[in-house]
């Protein structure tokens, strides 16, 4: 389980994140929504340690990430799938896979099985360098890399980034596949309301740095005047 | 065939060959830094001459030449890391330039430091190979013992870099940190560290080079490595800075360049070698010659 409290994060004199909390727990999605600018990626950022928060505390169970450099917080099992799927681009599929499963204590040989046999398409591709593959083969990737290391929470930043709706969908399916049959807490980052809700459990919606609603996903789903102002999900 | 190894062709092939392997280490030295730094060393050279100083003076004192060369590169490893650790890394997300300000001072720093201990004088270090060139049927073959160990010792260490870099865990994840540091580090990989470790490697592949030219009929002296410096740096810059391979084949090919203009037209115009290549390279494909091009995606 993931608990963030009273989080606030600056760049500056620019206030990204105002006293954010949230919970997030195994087995569930957590859907974290708004606009561009609304502070979600800074939020999955200061999860992981690439940010410091100014105030507030984040806990991985009973541990406080707080201050904790980010090559530890990896090594706890938390995997974070930056925007942009973060796959390097110069590297092949296969050493961005053990690259993902360097700092786990699972085996390699049968960490790379798994995960081509999640996604046979990677498996056909091992050799090739990431910059050859589609979008939605990246996306992959960046899935498998993360769960190459079996971590117990999965942050997803983005993830419908730029794919086709039908790859959105299946990507969505196999998220929720994955957090059902792995325990996974998952959260999950996404300007894509619509296709976010259709899996989350819960979700929290942030506006300007700020939550502006939060609860069972099927709630803010259905509230008019979050879909109105702001999900954008009023045709 | 034996007239055509003792022809002045050969000559200027073995000498440049051999000139030129000195230039692609130092040039794979730079290129390991800047690909997991981004930071140009001005200082590598003497470093590397520092460290030479430390490891083959003790001689001296007895030891025997294999085993100085081990001190020399272990020396220079230290060094490098230590450097990095205490001048370079308070630079980080700084402007570009200071961390070249500051390599440039401390290359002023270092000859004077050496200069101050071991005076200018140049000092002569015994090879335990003949330096003598061989002969064919009563003619000479511009090749000594000394020449082929060289080579053969540049090309070790270059495949043992290779090697590293393509098939361990450390190699990847040094690749890893200097392509993409923040994907590396939510990967769990310990990017400081690496970046300290690509100093240490660096600094010892220049050790290295440095060794091979004071062992050599050029001698140790405070600023032996300021030219072989530029060269190794032209070098790399042909080859794109961040390739290997590219900079290994920049130094061979500025090798050869110096050696037959050496040859062909007068010393005193050698150094040219490297600079018509490096304007020829930057007017062709200024990225460099052996730089691929990889599509990035966001």
């Amino acid at each position: 389980m993931i608990r963030v409290d009273n989080l606030s994060v600056s760049y500056g004199a620019v206030k990204a994140l105002r006293n954010v909390s949230l919970q997030a727990s195994p087995g569930l999605i957590t859907a974290v929504l708004g606009a561009n600018g609304a502070g979600k990626t800074t939020l999955l950022r200061a999860i992981s340690g690439l940010v410091t928060p100014q105030s507030g505390n984040i806990l991985l169970g009973e541990k406080s990430l707080l201050r904790m450099p980010t090559e530890n917080i990896c090594r706890l099992g938390l995997a974070h799938v930056p925007e942009g799927r973060g796959v390097i681009a110069e590297l092949t599929v296969e050493d961005n896979l053990r690259l993902g499963a360097l700092a786990s204590k699972v085996n390699l040989a049968e960490g790379l099985e798994t995960q081509y046999a999640q996604f046979p398409a990677l498996a056909d591709r091992r050799k090739k360098y990431c910059a050859t593959l589609s979008g939605g083969e990246r996306q992959m990737l960046a899935m498998a890399r993360a769960l190459i290391a079996q971590p117990k929470v999965l942050l997803l930043d983005e993830p419908s980034l730029g794919l086709a709706p039908l790859v959105t969908s299946e990507l969505m399916k196999l998220i929720l596949q994955l957090c059902e049959s792995e325990n996974l807490t998952v959260i999950l980052v996404e300007q894509n309301a619509k296709s976010a809700l259709r899996i989350a459990h819960n979700a929290v919606v942030l506006h300007l740095g700020a939550v502006v609603a939060s609860g069972d996903a099927k709630t803010v789903a259905d509230d008019e005047d979050l879909r109105r102002y702001y999900l954008g999900l009023v045709e | 065939m034996s007239s055509f190894l003792t022809s002045a062709f050969m000559h200027n092939i073995f000498g440049g060959l051999a000139q030129g392997v000195i230039y692609s280490l130092v040039a794979l030295s730079l290129v390991i830094i800047w690909q997991s730094t981004h930071v140009l060393n001005f200082a590598q050279g003497a470093m590397a001459m520092l460290a030479t100083y430390i490891g083959m003076t003790q001689i001296d004192r007895g030891i025997g030449y294999w085993w100085c060369l081990v001190i020399s590169v272990v020396v220079g490893m230290v060094f490098g890391g230590v450097t990095e650790r205490v001048l370079i890394r308070p630079l980080y997300g700084k402007p570009e330039i200071n961390p070249i300000v500051v390599m440039v001072g401390f290359l002023g720093v270092i000859e004077a430091v050496a200069t101050a201990i071991w005076t200018s004088t140049t000092r002569n270090i015994a090879a335990p190979f003949s330096q003598v060139f061989f002969q064919s049927h009563g003619n000479l073959v511009y090749l000594s013992p000394f020449i082929i160990f060289q080579v053969i010792l540049a090309v070790v260490i270059m495949l043992l870099v290779a090697a590293l870099f393509r098939f361990t865990k450390l190699g990847l994840q040094l690749r890893a940190s200097a392509l993409a540091p923040e994907v590396a580090r939510l990967l769990g990989v310990r990017v400081n560290r690496m970046l300290t470790i690509g100093w240490i490697l660096s600094a010892g592949v220049g050790a290295i080079a440095a060794v091979i030219l004071a062992s050599g009929s050029f001698g140790l002296f405070p600023t032996d490595m300021d030219g072989v410096f530029v060269a190794g740096f032209i070098a790399a810059a042909v080859g794109g800075l961040e390739s290997p391979i590219g900079a290994i084949a920049g130094g061979l090919l500025i090798g050869l360049a110096e050696q037959f203009i050496l040859a062909y037209w007068s010393p005193n115009v050698a150094p040219l070698g490297g600079i018509i290549i490096l304007v020829v390279a930057l007017m062709i494909r200024p990225q460099g010659i052996f730089t691929r091009t990889v599509g990035r995606r966001v």
